[in-house]
């Protein structure tokens, strides 16, 4: 798998650290059903979905990919920074 | 039986080899294979489970039956298959999979047996009594599986792994794959062709034919030193592409010819990661076999291995050969065979259609129904329309048809698409972004289909990438029509085998389905059909066609199983290459390393660095020795320790202070510059994720400290806050662990030291308790905080890391003046538990801030991370386990880390499991045994007495749960 | 027909022809008492389970592939009861228990076989933490022992003790664990089930789930509208899709788990070696292959297929743990689906609709606790109370934080357990 970082261009998938589902952090500072649905549910589609990665052995950015998850084809990398998580 | 002036071997260089002991000759060029079918040998090995004798039965990687064990001692390996590997002088290789020897194997005794031996036997028996399997069943069985043995001694690291990039990647050096290089090539793209075999051509290697009106040889050679030639194209022969991976990834195991790998400190073979933006799969077809009775012997082989053995090697599988099949193949190994003046019996065509020019006895739809030879095959019979006939023979070449090898296009999960005027799988369409099949592996058999769909899909590539593709004419060639008339089994008395490796016949398939393993999935699973060091190369296609017609279904809507790489398999030690020993994690030395090692301190991991243990002086036996003086030392006296790995994380910006106070639980805007504050970090689900300190060097500039452990973890956290959570906020950070040397000068003559090696002193007043700043000695700008974990007055003093070892020896220098020393990682423990300071051992993932009694530091007043998911009632409950000191007060003084804790009377199990102790240790400054751990409502219970049980060392304490704090509880021993 | 050797003998003698079928192939009923949407491990189990603890026959599987096709049917077939969370202790230490006597219950061989299994340590912290675990095994009931180098070297010699990059200090052996035969469980099961009147339906997808005001109907399948008081979604890797059906988000996401089989080898590696410092397991299958595996390839994925970057970890972490293994030769590699769950532990409870049930969450730890996850669930929908081992799998505990098992601590991201 690879992934074609903004700033450094495609690289191999070892260089980057997986996280999980993008979503928006609640503005909330108690708990209620956003959060959990921030924290732990999740939509988890077999098809199309956003996740966070860092490009971790590299730049360091945060990137959105948007991915699909049953054929692994890459659809768009973007800067986790430009689009708020 | 060599044959005179055939083959591509070098008859001016004979090469000598063993073979079970025995001494054989070859010659450069040869197979293992091929040199033993010279020397007349044709029981190789034995069965798997039946110990039937094997022969050689192909000439590829896919060879099921003679797998043999090279090399002895730690080079010793198992299941080569004798068909791939080079012969070089003084090879040892022998037969597996018997005992006492391949002549006389006890195991034969289970083909006696096999009635009871059929599919899924062993899940209907064995069970009684209960206790035998794993005494007497199990050993049994697994003594008698397995194949070749590993010697049990420790491999040699020899392989490497290395990676490629290329526009085309062309799989496959036959005609097709050279076509396909060539126009790629031409076109201007970079191109990588990879061959499995020793020398590029495929199956012209086999065969004898004209293109373009040269000998085809002859042609490959033009091309192959035409390629060779352009600085766009990298051939790579004895490299298996193993495996289609996600964007264009492909993975390739190449072997060293042997006389390279020979060369001291060469490696044996590389592990490629090939990252290609087309491919083109021309990996050529695999002749199938036909399931009739008893069509396992030694001598029974497929007709195309035949023509190869003949052609490329110059040897005769058999004196006489009989040559069966279904398709025109079998009249060309009849017509190679006699060329090379080899006698055929007779040629058994399948089709009764088909009609026969050659000089030989020919049988239209006949089918071979049995042979027989008891080590050997002597004769076939043969169900003619006239009845049944026998024929003496040696060799039997049996042709099947052809599979695609459509692997590779299938390695991303889609199957293969049955053609029944081929009667084959073709590769699926796109089912691997970028690549596309050519030659047999389409389907296309001819010699000039195969040229023009290689030359169409090299075009298709180049032009793919957006090259001009070049003006390249097919060249001439056979170009037959292949006519099959599917045959997938033949009746008679007798076991038909469908899969030679894995012992799996037809009866197997047909007992499967009748048992509900219909699915091909169940029916694989059941018989083990597949599951073969050959991948089911030889078998699946048969095989699922027999369950198709046992179940009544057809071939495509059985479909197949799924395919999987590798494609052949790859040793452990290429794809783990560099990996054994110390080779598996980077090792992260301090600047101190050098200087700890010549002290003679014990070095341990802590995650990827080295730290000193501890360090033993001149009469110190046990490591507790060292520990306890190195305690007192830095109490009463001054120690010195290297505290490099630690994170250390820059943070600067107009924005960094509320970034601070967004990622830590306290505030760090209102710290004020020159001060150094403790700070407790969350996971954003409310668990403690880190602690330490961090100090405010100006208002726009902050250095974080983090746990060794942590350090990763906390950067790549405080990189997604900022980037994914607060983008908008003012800062940058960096991690400059590696830049900087810090160590921590402890003990009440801390200052002292300090003083006399800082160009300017300090004092209480302008460096109070975790104050911070600048400072300077032998001329070297240093930063100083004055921080403890040990709970004395002590600093950290900080370096550019170039300066490390030269800092650390001074200190330690001067601390020897003052009674003082360097002390070690268990020292460090020690004087941690006494005063309470948590670890990882405590903050292990699973804890709160409420759980170590800091819930005090969850700012009410800002959001946090971690602050919401935090106040979820289950992380507040009283009733969870909370931190407390432990302290022993009854007969027994010893406490374990890792016992549990429980009421005073209760029975140590788990409905009455109160807590476990995290950390314990001997304090020399009280005089006894100290831990912490957490006990379930611990802060209540104050002054309790619990039970400590560790049952795996037979230790059980009474204690007293004490506060956390066991030393210096008031704190006046940091503040000097 | 009831399986012995002697059966095995006369079958042998006669040709073979006399074995039936060891699974009705049922076309589907109108309706049921119960339909347990996933026909692996987990769901066959709990079809027995109910049939023959519960009395409850009317019953359907359904099996969008064929029985088994799942996780049951790839996996490391490693059987434990190693964990030290309460919750997991009790429930783990129960499915042992079931495996000790499935033979028997089942009159099938899943080969179940206790050679033992040894978890290194590489520090003093992991020893401690490791010392944990094993006391609260020994406290749960179960057996644990501490094993020193020396005992170690004796055990298992060709570790590296010398030059691995992470030094053995010691491990610790259950000799309890082991591993089995692990397409003969599913095999098993749905052999008893369907002895005991339940339906088998294979190929048949669930594509709907029918929820009249609460309550679950029914589901509609690609063989047709199918009712049921009670439905119970037992489809691991796939339980996020199956839920949506019914209007739940799951706390799940599905990672891809990669494994591999070398080719067969006369026998050497008798145990179960867990390797923690490289995310390393391995066993030797009885046919001879070596059985290993690693970490997840970490990005969620239903491609049930990895890629090389976790290959090449793993293969490392073999040859640095024991590199006698070099010369062997990986011969197939495979990817299933994991129901990563934000606390590595998984869910049987309840779920929001009424007769609607949940088994899912398994993370790679699914193959030991299929006896125990199908007795617990069926339990579940007999009685509509959670079995004693199963308490603590409930799927409220996120969200109010209580009884949360993280064994390892590594908090709520699903792909870090």
């Amino acid at each position: 798998m690879r992934l074609d970082c903004p700033i450094c261009g495609e690289r191999d998938r070892r260089e980057f650290y997986y996280q999980g589902a993008a979503l928006r952090r609640p503005a909330a500072e108690v708990w209620g059903p956003d959060w959990d649905d921030y924290i732990h549910n999740r939509e988890n589609p077999a098809g199309v979905t956003r996740d966070l990665w860092q490009h971790e052995q590299g730049c360091g950015a945060w990137l959105v990919v948007t991915r699909n998850t049953v054929t692994h084809e890459v659809l768009d990398v973007t800067l986790a920074a430009e689009m708020g998580a | 039986m060599r044959i005179e002036g055939k083959g591509l071997i070098d008859r001016t260089r004979p090469v000598s080899f063993h073979f079970d002991g025995h001494r054989y000759q070859g010659f450069q060029g040869d197979t293992l294979a091929s040199a033993l079918l010279a020397n007349g040998l044709r029981m190789i090995a034995r069965s798997f489970k039946y110990h039937r004798p094997r022969g050689v039965m192909t000439d590829s990687s896919a060879e099921p039956n003679a797998l043999v064990t090279v090399g002895r001692g730690a080079a010793q390996e198992p299941n080569l298959r004798a068909t791939t590997i080079e012969l070089q002088e003084g090879l040892w290789a022998c037969s597996q999979n018997r005992w006492p020897t391949l002549g006389l194997d006890v195991l034969a005794v289970n083909d006696l047996f096999a009635r009871f031996l059929g599919a899924g036997f062993y899940y209907k028996t064995f069970m009684w009594p209960r206790a035998f399997w794993e005494r007497v069943y199990e050993p049994l069985i697994r003594r008698a599986a397995g194949l070749g043995a590993l010697s049990g001694a420790s491999a040699e690291d020899r392989h490497e792994r290395a990676f490629a990039h290329c526009d085309v990647l062309v799989i496959g050096g036959g005609p097709a794959g050279l076509m396909a290089a060539r126009a790629a090539a031409e076109a201007g793209a970079d191109v990588i062709l990879a061959e499995e075999d020793t020398r590029l051509g495929g199956r012209i290697l086999a065969e004898c034919g004209e293109i373009d009106g040269l000998a085809a040889l002859q042609w490959v050679e033009e091309i192959a030193g035409q390629l060779a030639g352009m600085p766009n194209v990298r051939i790579m022969t004895r490299t298996a592409v193993t495996g289609a991976y996600d964007g264009g990834t492909y993975g390739a195991l190449e072997r060293m010819a042997p006389d390279v790998a020979d060369r001291p400190h060469a490696p044996k073979g590389c592990f490629w990661r090939i990252v290609a933006r087309r491919a083109v799969l021309a990996s050529g077809a695999l002749e199938r076999p036909v399931a009739f009775p008893d069509n396992d012997r030694p001598g029974v082989m497929m007709a195309g291995a035949v023509r190869a053995y003949v052609n490329r090697w110059g040897v005769a599988p058999g004196r006489a050969t009989v040559v069966f099949g279904n398709n025109d193949s079998a009249h060309r190994a009849v017509a190679d065979l006699q060329e090379a003046g080899v006698h055929v019996a007779a040629l058994v065509d399948a089709r009764s259609y088909a009609t026969c020019d050659l000089d030989v006895p020919f049988y239209p739809g006949a089918q071979v129904c049995g042979t027989s030879g008891r080590r050997g095959l002597e004769s076939v019979a043969l169900a003619t329309p006239r009845g049944v006939e026998r024929i003496a023979a040696d060799c039997l070449a049996v042709s099947g048809g052809w599979n695609p090898s459509v692997h590779l296009a299938c390695h991303m999960g889609a199957r293969p698409v049955w053609d029944p005027v081929l009667q084959a799988f073709l590769p699926p369409e796109g089912a691997v972004p970028g690549l596309c099949a050519a030659g047999a592996a389409a389907g296309r058999f001819s010699t000039r289909a195969c040229l023009e769909s290689g030359l169409a899909e090299g075009r298709r590539a180049a032009r793919d990438l957006g090259l001009s593709t070049p003006d390249l004419t097919v060249p001439m060639a056979e170009d037959h029509v292949y006519d099959i008339l599917p045959l997938w089994r033949v009746e008679g008395r007798g076991r038909a085998w469908l899969d030679f490796a894995n012992d799996v016949t037809v009866k197997d398939v047909e007992l499967a389905a009748r048992e509900s393993f219909r699915s091909v999935e169940h029916m694989k699973r059941y018989t083990t059909q597949g599951m073969a060091p050959d991948q089911g190369k030889n078998s699946n296609v048969g095989a699922l066609a027999v369950l198709a017609e046992t179940t009544g279904q057809g071939i495509a809507e059985t479909g197949t199983t799924t395919f999987r790489p590798p494609y052949v398999p790859v040793p452990i030690a290429a794809l783990g290459a560099g990996g054994k020993g110390k080779g598996f994690a980077p090792e992260r030395l301090t600047t101190s390393h050098a200087e700890s090692l010549a002290r003679g301190a014990p070095m341990i991991e802590a995650g990827l660095w080295y730290r000193p243990s501890y360090f033993p002086k001149t009469g110190e036996h046990h490591w507790r020795q060292s520990c306890d003086r190195e305690v007192v030392m830095v109490r009463e006296a001054v120690g010195i320790c290297d505290v490099s790995t630690l994170g250390k994380i820059d943070l600067q910006g107009p924005d960094a202070a509320r970034f601070l106070d967004f990622v830590y639980t306290t505030r760090f805007s209102t710290l004020k510059v020159g001060r150094v504050r403790y700070g407790l970090m969350l996971r954003e689900d409310g668990h403690v994720m880190d602690d330490g300190t961090c100090a405010r060097l100006a208002e726009h500039h902050y250095l974080m400290t983090t746990t060794t452990a942590a350090a990763g973890q906390v950067m790549r956290h405080l990189e997604f806050v900022h980037q994914g959570l607060r983008p908008e906020w003012d800062l940058r950070m960096v991690s400059v662990t590696e830049q900087w040397a810090q160590f921590a000068v402890a003990g009440p003559r801390s200052r002292d030291l300090l003083n006399g090696l800082l160009e300017v002193p300090i004092d209480d007043a302008g460096m109070p308790y975790m104050g911070c700043g600048a400072v300077r000695l032998g001329g070297v700008a240093a930063r100083l905080f004055r921080i403890s974990f040990s709970g004395e007055h002590a600093y950290e003093i900080a370096v550019p890391a170039r300066y490390g070892a030269a800092l650390f020896a001074s200190l330690v220098k001067a601390a020897e003046t003052m009674g003082g020393g360097p002390y070690g990682m268990e020292a460090l423990n020690v004087l941690r538990i006494e005063k309470g300071f948590i670890t990882h051992a405590e903050i292990h993932g699973r804890v709160t801030a409420f759980d170590i009694g800091m819930q005090g530091m969850m700012s009410t007043k800002k959001d946090f991370i971690g602050k919401a998911a935090a106040s979820r009632p289950g992380l507040l409950a009283v009733d969870r386990e909370q931190l407390v000191g432990l302290r022993p007060v009854g007969a027994i003084k010893e406490l374990l880390a890792g016992a549990h804790l429980f009421g005073e009377d209760a029975e140590a199990i788990s409905v009455n499991d109160q807590g476990y102790v995290t950390s314990a240790c001997y304090s020399p400054t009280l005089g006894h045994v100290i831990g912490l751990g957490f006990l379930r409502r611990g802060r209540a219970r104050l002054g309790e007495q619990v039970r400590a049980v560790d049952h795996l060392r037979g230790s059980e304490t009474l204690c007293e749960v004490t506060e956390i704090v066991q030393h210096d509880r008031e704190g006046g021993r940091v503040r000097g | 027909m009831r399986f012995s050797g002697l059966r095995v003998i006369a079958e042998g003698l006669t040709g073979n022809r006399g074995w039936p079928a060891q699974w009705r192939d049922a076309p589907p009923k109108a309706e049921y008492d119960v339909v347990i949407i996933g026909g692996g491990g987990h769901g066959l189990a709990t079809a027995h389970y109910l049939a023959k603890r519960h009395g409850i026959t009317n019953v359907a599987v359904l099996e969008k592939g064929y029985l088994g096709g799942g996780n049951v049917g790839r996996n490391t077939t490693i059987v434990r009861a190693n964990y030290f969370l309460p919750g997991n202790s009790e429930f783990y230490s129960h499915s042992l228990k079931l495996w000790e006597g499935l033979e028997a219950d089942l009159n099938y061989n899943v080969m179940h076989s206790q050679r033992g299994q040894i978890v290194l340590f590489h520090s003093d912290g992991q020893r401690d933490a490791i010392v944990r675990r094993g006391n609260a095994m020994i406290n749960q009931g179960d057996d644990a022992e501490l094993l020193s180098v020396a005992q170690l070297k004796r055990l298992v010699p060709y570790l590296d003790y010398e030059q691995a990059r992470f030094p053995i200090h010691g491990g610790l052996l259950q000799r309890r664990a082991g591993t089995a035969r692990h397409d003969a469980v599913a095999w098993g099961y749905a052999r008893s089930a369907s002895a005991r009147g339940v339906d088998l339906i294979q190929n048949c997808a669930v594509t709907g789930i029918d929820i009249e005001n609460g309550q679950v109907r029914g589901v509609q399948t690609t063989r047709g509208a199918i009712r049921a008081r009670k439905v119970a979604i037992v489809v691991a890797g796939r339980s996020s899709e199956v839920a949506a059906m019914a209007g739940l988000r799951l706390p799940i996401e599905s990672h891809v788990l990669q494994a591999f089989v070398t080719e067969g080898l006369k026998p050497v590696v008798h145990h179960v070696i867990s390797f923690g410092m490289g995310h390393f397991y391995i066993s030797q299958s009885d046919k001879g292959g070596l059985v290993f595996g690693g970490d997840l390839d970490m990005y969620a994925s239903y491609a049930a297929r990895g890629n090389l970057p976790l290959v090449e970890h793993v293969m490392e972490a073999g040859m640095t743990l024991m590199p006698m293994i070099g010369n062997a030769r990986v011969l197939r590699s495979w990817g299933g689906i994991m129901d990563m769950s934000p606390d590595g532990s998984p869910i049987i409870d309840h779920s929001p609709v009424e007769g609607l049930y949940l088994n899912c969450g398994w993370c790679y730890g699914g193959f030991k606790a299929v006896p125990g996850s199908g007795d617990a669930l069926a339990h579940l929908i007999a009685t509509d109370r959670p079995h004693p081992a199963a308490a603590g799998f409930r799927l409220d505990r996120f969200t109010t934080g209580r009884g949360l098992m993280d064994e390892e601590g590594t908090g709520a991201q699903h792909n870090l357990h």
